[in-house]
């Protein structure tokens, strides 16, 4: 179905265009912005409080990412992180906790179809797509690190 | 009767004997909550998962338009139902504990005038002396399959739909007289603009209700003037301007206070719904709990009810393919 | 006061990632996940690039926190583990610096499975 459209087509896209509110693009922005900088505020005192426990230049990041991502399946399970995504658009999903929310989410509502293929298979619905471009990525980043720091350098 | 391209003018005009709405918390807080019949507290409506109470909704709804009418299930001769669920569930278990003989449709959105229709046929052939025709949507259900999880911090575009949680059931009798008559009907025909915009069903369904209301108003010479009201389901906001636009430039404007539009009415615009209502159910439960009503009462006397289906699936989405839209179109007349 | 900065700094630098995923949802119709996939990816080539370390410096949990930080672990996980060693360091690096955030997540999200019921939007 990828043929081109027609001209009656186009002027109906335009026509649908025209008649279509756009997003009130200023608004979310100014959303988008507190509350994902909140979220990194927060991130940020977590990681101080690390430092102030004396956890390591390694551990203390780690601490940070599991406290704000243990946040982010919580809110998701008393069912208040939908509405602060609801208002805050990328705000709330870009962070950490959105990608918590992300894996939450689907595990919560396809309980009902089982443990296994339910729950455990859902998990990943979106988490799932992360992971497999995210882990690839930095593999194809250090073979080439790897190749060039070998016939290079 | 056959006339013109694709409409039937049925020689014994069945009755809408009985009609039930029932819709869920959401909708009852919308400007058309005191005319349903019943209105649910509990979007599970008692049972275990949101595919059950959709199911449970719908059957409710088809046993209380049963009541109404004095028919017993043994009696009932035909149920033509379908919902958004695959493999349309929420209509099989509603089937299964009714015990009644099923017709299961899909026409997405449009399935309960696309039930109206055939239902009509078949009652005024002289092949059912009744049948029901109901569809049911729940916001839950479509949400899970369509989209996102429930629990997704997401955003929705401004011309999403938001699905109602509702269900509507219309009992035809071959029965003459005085009182509610489905008196004419049109099938729909696939049109695709080439839309492919998931989050803008009204886009993708206009062109196909403008075709079927021509058509209707060509097939039976009739005129855009000749109804107290035209009602679509479900355009939602957008697509109502959407289609009082096409109409325009093809040069038969229509009113646009003739032009419902059963996911418009359904919601405040201040419920944040976007686009307005949309779902099998939410053009059921407007037309038997509002429209019929009113018609009953002498508020209208002949309206077009028009049902917009578009019969996309979650996978045809993935694929990138563009949305066909369709649209059937069914007269009602009280004599 | 130097924390005060540091906060400060945090919250504008995520903040401004935010809203860089926020214009994208307004303009270009992708979805949360293909969202979230774009700016791990991009994290990660921003990373091997050598533009998000002095990022990470600057303005700390502000760029971490934001899933381009989470590419920013797999990178430098996989490049650290090239120098020690050696090519097989790319394949284990990434999922052992990311593996205590992966696991949590995966973790934390069975629990509340277990622990909630899904609930219907207002």
């Amino acid at each position: 179905m990828n043929e081109q459209k027609t001209p009656q087509e186009q002027r109906y896209a335009r026509l649908v265009d025209e008649l279509t509110p756009g997003s009130r693009h200023l608004r979310g922005c100014l959303r988008a912005f507190w509350v994902g900088g909140l979220i990194c505020a927060i991130g940020q005192a977590l990681t101080m409080l690390a430092r102030t426990l004396e956890l390591g230049e390694l551990t203390a990041p780690m601490f940070t990412s599991c406290a704000l991502i243990f946040l982010g399946t919580t809110l998701t399970g008393i069912g208040v992180y939908d509405r602060i995504g609801k208002y805050a658009g990328a705000g709330s999903v870009v962070p950490i906790t959105g990608f918590a929310n992300s894996v939450a989410a689907p595990a919560i509502e396809f309980r009902r179809e089982g443990m296994v293929l339910g729950l455990g298979a859902k998990l990943f619905q979106i988490a799932g797509p992360v992971l497999t471009y995210g882990i690839s990525a930095s593999i194809v980043v250090g073979l080439v690190y790897w190749a060039v720091k070998e016939w290079f350098l | 009767m056959r006339v013109g391209e694709r409409t039937f003018l049925y020689d014994r005009p069945p009755r809408v004997a009985a009609h039930a709405s029932i819709v869920g918390p959401k909708e009852s807080e919308g400007p058309l909550a005191a005319w349903f019949d019943e209105v649910s507290r509990d979007d599970l409506f008692g049972q275990k998962t949101w595919e059950m109470g959709e199911s449970e909704m719908l059957r409710r709804c088809v046993a209380r338009a049963m009541t109404d009418a004095d028919v017993v299930p043994e009696d009932a001769q035909a149920l033509f139902s379908g919902d958004l669920n695959d493999q349309i569930i929420a209509t099989g278990f509603a089937a299964r504990a009714l015990g009644v003989p099923l017709v299961g449709l899909y026409g997405a959105c449009s399935t309960f005038v696309e039930g109206l229709v055939l239902a009509a046929a078949l009652v005024s052939g002289g092949y059912l002396q009744n049948a029901l025709c109901a569809a049911s949507s729940h916001f839950c259900t479509a949400e899970r399959q369509f989209r996102f999880p429930l629990e997704m911090g997401t955003q929705r575009p401004p011309s999403a739909q938001w699905t109602a949680t509702a269900a509507g059931c219309a009992l035809l009798a071959a029965e003459e007289g005085p009182g509610l008559h489905v008196t004419a009907g049109t099938l729909g025909r696939i049109v695709d603009r080439k839309i492919k915009d998931a989050n803008h069903m009204g886009a993708a369904m206009a062109p196909a209700v403008e075709a079927t209301i021509l058509a209707h108003l060509d097939d039976t010479g009739a005129a855009a003037d000749d109804f107290d009201l035209i009602a679509t389901g479900d355009l939602g906001w957008i697509g109502r301007e959407i289609l009082l636009r096409l109409l325009r430039e093809r040069g038969r404007p229509l009113p646009p206070e003739k032009l419902v539009d059963c996911g418009a009415s359904l919601f405040f615009q201040e419920q944040d719904t976007h686009a307005g209502g949309s779902g099998c159910g939410c053009v059921a439960a407007v037309s038997c709990g509002w429209l019929m009503k009113r018609m009953e009462r002498g508020e209208l006397k002949r309206v077009l009810l028009v049902g917009s289906g578009a019969m996309l699936s979650p996978t045809s989405t993935m694929q990138a393919e563009t949305i066909p839209g369709i649209a059937y179109a069914a007269r009602l007349e009280v004599q | 006061m130097e924390v005060f900065w540091d906060l400060v700094k945090a919250f504008v630098v995520g903040g401004l990632i935010c809203v860089v995923g926020q214009v994208l949802i307004q303009t270009t119709k992708l979805t949360n996940a293909r969202i979230l996939v774009l700016f791990v990816t991009a994290g990660v080539f921003l990373t091997a690039l050598g533009v998000y370390k002095p990022l990470v410096d600057f303005a700390g949990a502000g760029a971490t926190v934001p899933l381009t930080g989470f590419g920013y672990s797999l990178a430098m996980g996989a490049i650290e583990a090239v120098n020690s060693y050696g090519v097989l360091g790319a394949l284990a690096g990434g999922v052992t610096r990311a593996a205590a955030g992966i696991a949590a997540a995966i973790f934390f999200g069975l629990l509340n499975a277990l622990i909630f019921k899904p609930k219907a939007k207002p």
